[in-house]
Order: structure tokens, then C-alpha cells, then sequence
């Protein structure tokens, strides 16, 4: 699964997209194993509305990655039925809230057919959902559903947020015995990195969060977040740098499983947290994982854990939705008031 | 002269005309149900296939009728029975190949265990031990399914699957009247046509879903002709007649493992019981109407038939009667032990490997099964 580290020189890589690393690790998905099947709309002959399907169907033929007619439940289910038999579907939903059809065929059955069966019957299938807003798109095109999902038990819930996770986490996705929802940051499609196509890193396993930047003492705070806020994070945390504050970054790369551990790890050096992410925050993931850092860290914590998400309101028009989404700005302030007075006036009773 | 009449002006080019993709003809169903007992085209039927159906429809019937008895006795939750579309259900288990699959919701536990299904492991969904009592790859069934119409794209999707891995496989999906109203119903035969997936789907019209009659549920001059609109043969069966009923989906089967892709067949037939033993049928319809249906019934049907031909008397009838005794009296048995429950298996299929949360939660659920020994 792991493949070898690219050790050449950076001047001697290209920068590639998070698209073209997904689209390469379809491509690589594909040539490895003859069952691995690509299905949905538009992403035969035009390579899918993000192309990031592009060239699959000239290269492994229209049986591999096929057209469907348009209808999510019926891509979904079909799927199911190919995956009983002993393929690997890989089914893109062309953006998050047209896979609300689908909706019925994953809870149902996708999330349940292993434990019904009493794992006899593992669904091996992804399903790959652009999501999420900051790309302009009108309504029904910029939705994070994530909460929908990681409420379903029996699904796996992964968002890459770097070039390198979507190409490690989707093989490890397809790779994956189990269902897996493969959440697509649409607005990080065209973000690059120093990242050759040619010569893929290595393949994480799925359910484990990294630390991109690590606090180096100081006044120091944790920001958790995954897929499209990760960056606002990796932005704010270097700003947060001039002001005197040192912020660990975690990236959770997979909602479910959920890394309790690296997670917890983090919130204990630094002693306080705040989640980031687009969903509305009533209801969404940062509920629950503020009360699992807060279960499990409630002693190591100097203030509440903080939530910074969309909010409670249905995804905004174009025009209005940078209010809307999480910015670097939300995210000092809310890291401003992680009741660092207590720091300031030591001895006292706070 | 007009500016359009000059030499060299811009002429749009017409469309092409329309002409419909396929001829409409040879897809829509006969005016009436295809019928077999008691027609000319009973005569040609084999004695073999005549005593097989009868044996499956008594011992079928016998089934039913202790199912539902279990569920008064506390042995089952709940049993949705299949008393008088047995013809439906015995047809179903018994005209596919090993190497095919069936695709039963939740009122077909009869055509499984007529598949060959142990009943005791047919009935673990309705008795509440597990969500499936079977290993869908060793009978090729796949696990009932409750979601109605959920079932059948997964039937079109593992048709195909088969198709495309050059294996000569055909799978058979059930659905009720009320399933076809349903989105995946429409969207399972869309993909199976514009696929030619090898797949049939039979239609049991039992006239109710639940209380619900088939005049609220459709406008469509019979189920049968909803395949027109996908571009597949309708066929329509008298679903009481279980000859005709073979022979329909044999003739569907065949056809999709030929390449000819998929057929839907209606077969009309009525619920005698009520929706499930949790309902009270006499809110909704009359006794009257079921008594008239009871006159249909496929065994009498069927027995009719073969005492016209001489096939059986009335010694080989009560010897199908006493072997349908036999297995109701095994099934009574072992549905009367109490099912083996290890409550952490809860944990164990829900993923390939256990998540944290998941073995926290085992450990506290064990502890807790602990504390409850200690008491």
C-alpha cells in the first residue's frame, strides 16, 4: 500500500493540484486492481463537472468508468449490488446536496449491509462528494453534509485537506473493506502543492489526524479542523504567530474513525481548543468533538472549547457567503477569547 | 424578395424529425393476465414441474400458517405472511439456477426458503435475534430487504456486475404493488434497461399496500405497462396461476441470460391475510372480497388441474399434506428454542476493525453484562 517517498529535489517536481492528485489516484486505484469501477454522471466522456474523471474511460473503457443516467439512488444502489458481487465501486456524487437522493440507498443499506450480514457481505465502495462552499457556486452547490454522514454509523467519514491526502486517502478509501464517504474541499480542487503525480508519496490508513504545525510553548491553542478549513487554520495559526501565540494545527483528515488520541494529545500540550469548521455549528461534528476533548481533557483545559462554523442558516447565495464561512479573523478571535487572563494573573483564584 | 430568398442568406437547417427510439408494440403486456391452469395450455404442462409446484405451494401454505401461529406464541415479532400469493413465491424460489440470485423483501421468506433457505434462518429478521440469518453468497439471496424498492438496483447493479465480469448470471428482484411507487423502483429499472442488465423484477400485486388500495396508488392501465416507459417487456401473469407463473418468469429468465435484457412482470394475486399479524385487515376491505379471492386460490387452482389430468389422488395429496405437517412441526420445534444472544457481537461487523469508540463501548457493555452476572 505505502509506496516510496519522492526524494528528488523540489525544483525537480511540478506542483500538482488536489484535483490532478485525485484524478491520480483513481487512475493508479484503477490500473491496480481490474475491480475497482468508476460510476456516475458526466464522468465518462467529459471527466466529470471537476474532471477529475478525466481520461479514465479513454484508458480502462466505458465499463470501468461509466455514464449513468442521472438519478443518486439508483448510482448508489447499483453500486451496492456491484460491490455484492465482488467489485469495487468508487461512485461520484456530482456535488454535495445532489447526493441527498442517495441518502435512503447509504443509510440503509450502504452503512448496515456489513453488520446485517454479519460480515459476510462487506460493501467495499466509495463514494467521492465534491463539497462544501468559498467557489461561488448557487444554491444546492456548496453544502457540507458532513454531519448527515458521521451520524451514520457503519460509514467512514474522510476529507483530505493537503495534496498529498487526496491522493494517500483516496487509495486508502478505495483500499478500504469498508464503505467510505470521501468528502472533496471543491474549493481546494485547484489549491497546489510540491507534489508529483508521477511519483505518489505514501498512503496513510485512515482514521489517524496529523499536526501540521506544533505549538513550541508560549501561549499556546489547538485548532481543530479537517478538509477546507484546514488551510483558514494553517493561515490563522501564522498569523496568530506575530501576536505571541503558538497553534497547533490538527487536521483530522477522517471524522470516522475519529483520532481521540492525537486529537486529545494536542489539546493536553496546549490546553485549549477551538474547532473549525463550514457545517452550522448546531449539530454539527464540532458538538461532538468538543465533548469528546472535553470528556476526555477536562482537567488539562484552561478554558471551553470553542466552536467556529457556519452559521445555522441554509448555505447563503454567492454573493453573501464569505460572511458565512469560517475566516482567519473568526478563528484569532475566537482563539482570543480562550480566557487567557487566567495566564496573565498567576496565583490568583480565576 | 426577402432578405431570406437572396442568394448565399442564412438558411437554418431543420431538425432531423422525430421518430420514437423503439417500436412501443412488442413491449406492452397482453389485455389480460397470462393464465395456463384450467386453459388448453394446460395440457402440455410436465406432471414433474405440476407435482413439484403442488408439493411447494401445501408445504408453502403450511409455512405461512405456522409463521403467523409463532408470532402469536411470542416466537416471532412479527410475520408479514405470503397466504395466498404462495404461486407467486414457490415460482419464484424454484426458476432460477443455482448461480443466480434472488432479491426478496421482507413478505418473501417463502420463495428463500423454497430456494432452499433452512426457514429457521429465513425467519431470523421477523423473530428479532439479528438483522439476517444467512450468508447472502451461499444460497445467492440477497438479505430481505425492508426499505421497500431499495432492493432493486442493488438486483440491477449485481446483474450488471455479472454481465461485465462475463459470468451468465441472472438475478430475480421482488417488489409489491406499493414498491412501485417508490423513486428506486423507477430508477432500478432505468438502469436495467439503458444497461440491459440481466436482471427480471416481479411484480406481486397483492391489491394492498397495507391498507392502501392499488387505485391510490397508481393511475397506469396495469403495473405491467410501467415497462413501456423504460423500453422492456411488460408482461402480465395470472399470479394464482403458479404453471403460468413458471413459465413467465422461466421465459423472463432465459431472455436475460441470453443478452435480452430485463422484463418486469406483474403478477396479480391478493393478500388473504393482513398486511402483518400488528393488522386489523377488516378496517379497510370486506370479507366478501377475500372470500372471492379464497375461490382463486392457487392450490385449488393447481389441484384442480391435476385431478382433471389423473396426476395425483387422494392418497398422494394427503401424503404432500402429512410431509407439509412434518417440516410445520420441525420448524414449531426449533422455533421454540430460544436463540443463542451474545449482545457484543453488536460491535463486531459494524466495520472491518473495531474503531476506538467502538471497543470503549464493548468494554462498557461488557462490564455491564458483567455487573448484571455478579447480581
Amino acid at each position: 500500500m505505502t509506496t516510496a517517498t519522492d526524494n528528488r529535489p523540489a525544483a525537480d517536481r511540478k506542483p500538482a493540484t488536489m484535483a490532478q492528485a485525485l484524478g491520480r489516484a483513481l487512475r493508479d486505484a484503477m490500473a491496480a486492481d481490474p475491480a475497482v469501477h468508476v460510476l456516475g454522471e458526466d464522468v465518462g466522456t467529459l471527466g466529470g463537472v471537476f474532471r477529475i474523471t478525466s481520461g479514465l474511460a479513454e484508458e480502462f473503457g466505458d465499463d470501468r468508468c461509466t455514464d449513468t443516467p442521472l438519478a443518486e439512488a439508483g448510482i448508489l444502489g447499483t453500486a451496492v449490488g456491484m460491490a455484492m458481487y465482488g467489485l469495487r465501486p468508487v461512485v461520484e456524487m456530482q456535488f454535495d446536496a445532489f447526493a441527498y437522493p442517495s441518502f435512503e440507498q447509504l443509510v440503509s443499506h450502504v452503512s448496515r449491509m456489513r453488520n446485517r450480514t454479519r460480515g459476510k457481505v462487506p460493501l467495499p465502495l466509495t463514494v467521492r462528494v465534491p463539497y462544501g462552499g468559498g467557489i461561488g457556486g448557487v444554491e444546492h452547490h456548496s453544502d457540507s453534509s458532513e454531519a448527515y454522514y458521521m451520524a451514520t454509523p457503519g460509514l467512514h467519514v474522510v476529507a483530505p485537506a493537503t495534496v498529498a491526502d487526496a491522493y494517500g486517502l483516496l487509495r486508502a478509501a478505495i483500499a478500504s473493506d469498508d464503505p467510505v464517504v470521501f468528502l472533496e474541499p471543491k474549493r481546494l480542487y485547484w489549491s497546489k502543492a510540491d507534489w508529483d503525480a508521477e511519483r505518489p508519496t505514501e498512503v496513510p490508513p485512515i482514521g489517524r489526524a496529523v499536526v501540521h504545525t506544533a505549538g513550541t510553548g508560549g501561549r499556546s491553542a489547538t485548532l481543530i479542523s479537517y478538509g477546507p478549513s484546514v488551510p483558514v487554520c494553517l493561515e490563522a495559526a501564522e498569523a496568530a504567530r506575530d501576536e505571541g501565540w503558538h497553534l497547533e494545527v490538527v487536521d483530522l483528515r477522517s471524522l470516522v474513525p475519529f483520532d481521540d488520541d492525537t486529537v486529545c494529545a494536542s489539546v493536553r500540550r496546549t490546553g485549549r481548543a477551538v474547532v473549525v469548521h463550514e457545517a452550522a455549528g448546531f449539530g454539527g461534528p464540532g458538538g461532538e468533538i468538543a465533548a469528546r476533548v472535553t470528556e476526555r481533557c477536562f482537567h488539562h483545559l484552561e478554558a471551553p472549547v470553542l466552536r467556529v462554523a457556519g452559521f445555522d442558516i441554509p448555505y447563503p447565495p454567492p454573493m453573501l457567503e464569505r460572511h458565512h464561512l469560517p475566516g482567519v479573523d473568526r478563528v484569532l478571535d475566537a482563539v482570543a477569547r480562550l480566557q487567557w487572563e487566567s495566564e496573565w494573573t498567576e496565583g490568583s483564584t480565576v | 424578395m426577402t432578405v431570406l430568398e437572396q442568394p448565399g442568406a442564412y438558411r437554418p437547417t431543420p431538425p432531423p424529425a422525430w421518430r420514437p427510439r423503439t417500436d412501443a408494440a412488442p413491449l406492452l403486456p397482453d389485455p389480460e393476465p397470462y393464465r395456463m391452469l384450467g386453459t388448453s395450455a394446460a395440457a402440455g404442462l410436465a406432471p414433474d414441474l405440476l407435482t413439484r409446484l403442488h408439493r411447494e405451494l401445501v408445504h408453502g401454505r403450511r409455512y405461512n400458517t405456522q409463521a403467523t401461529a409463532l408470532t402469536r406464541q411470542g416466537r416471532l415479532a412479527v410475520y408479514p405472511s405470503s397466504t395466498g400469493q404462495e404461486a407467486c413465491q414457490v415460482a419464484a424460489g424454484l426458476v432460477l439456477e443455482e448461480r443466480d440470485w434472488l432479491f426478496p423483501s421482507y413478505r418473501d421468506t417463502l420463495a428463500t426458503v423454497v430456494r432452499g433457505l433452512d426457514p429457521v434462518r429465513a425467519l431470523t429478521l421477523l423473530r428479532g435475534d439479528w438483522h439476517s440469518g444467512y450468508d447472502p453468497r451461499e444460497h445467492r439471496i440477497a438479505p430481505l430487504s425492508t426499505p421497500l424498492a431499495t432492493q432493486l438496483p442493488h438486483a440491477v447493479g449485481l446483474a450488471h456486475a455479472a454481465r461485465l465480469k462475463g459470468d451468465d448470471v441472472v438475478a430475480l428482484a421482488l417488489v409489491g404493488d406499493g414498491g412501485t411507487s417508490e423513486g428506486d423502483f423507477h430508477e432500478a429499472l432505468n438502469f436495467a434497461a439503458v444497461w440491459q442488465a440481466p436482471v427480471v423484477f416481479l411484480i406481486q400485486n397483492n391489491g394492498f399496500a397495507i391498507s392502501v388500495p392499488l387505485a391510490k396508488q397508481t393511475a397506469a392501465p396495469s403495473l405491467a405497462h410501467k415497462a413501456v416507459g423504460y423500453g422492456m417487456p411488460g408482461r402480465l401473469v395470472d399470479g394464482n396461476d403458479a404453471a403460468a407463473v413458471h413459465q413467465v418468469l422461466g421465459e423472463a429468465v432465459r431472455r436475460a441470460r441470453c443478452g435480452g435484457g430485463p422484463t418486469l412482470v406483474e403478477a396479480v394475486t391478493y393478500r388473504v391475510e393482513a398486511h402483518t399479524n400488528a393488522d386489523d385487515a377488516t378496517r379497510y376491505r370486506s370479507d366478501a372480497e377475500v372470500e372471492a379471492w379464497r375461490e382463486h386460490d392457487p392450490i385449488v387452482l393447481l389441484e384442480a388441474a391435476m385431478r382433471d389430468r389423473g396426476l395425483l389422488d387422494d392418497d398422494g395429496f394427503q401424503a404432500v399434506r402429512d410431509s407439509a405437517e412434518r417440516l410445520a412441526a420441525d420448524l414449531r420445534t426449533r422455533m421454540h428454542q430460544d436463540p443463542v444472544l451474545d449482545p457484543l457481537e453488536l460491535f463486531e461487523h459494524v466495520y472491518a476493525e473495531k474503531t476506538g469508540q467502538l471497543r470503549e463501548q464493548a468494554a462498557q457493555l461488557r462490564a455491564e453484562l458483567d455487573a448484571e452476572g455478579e447480581r
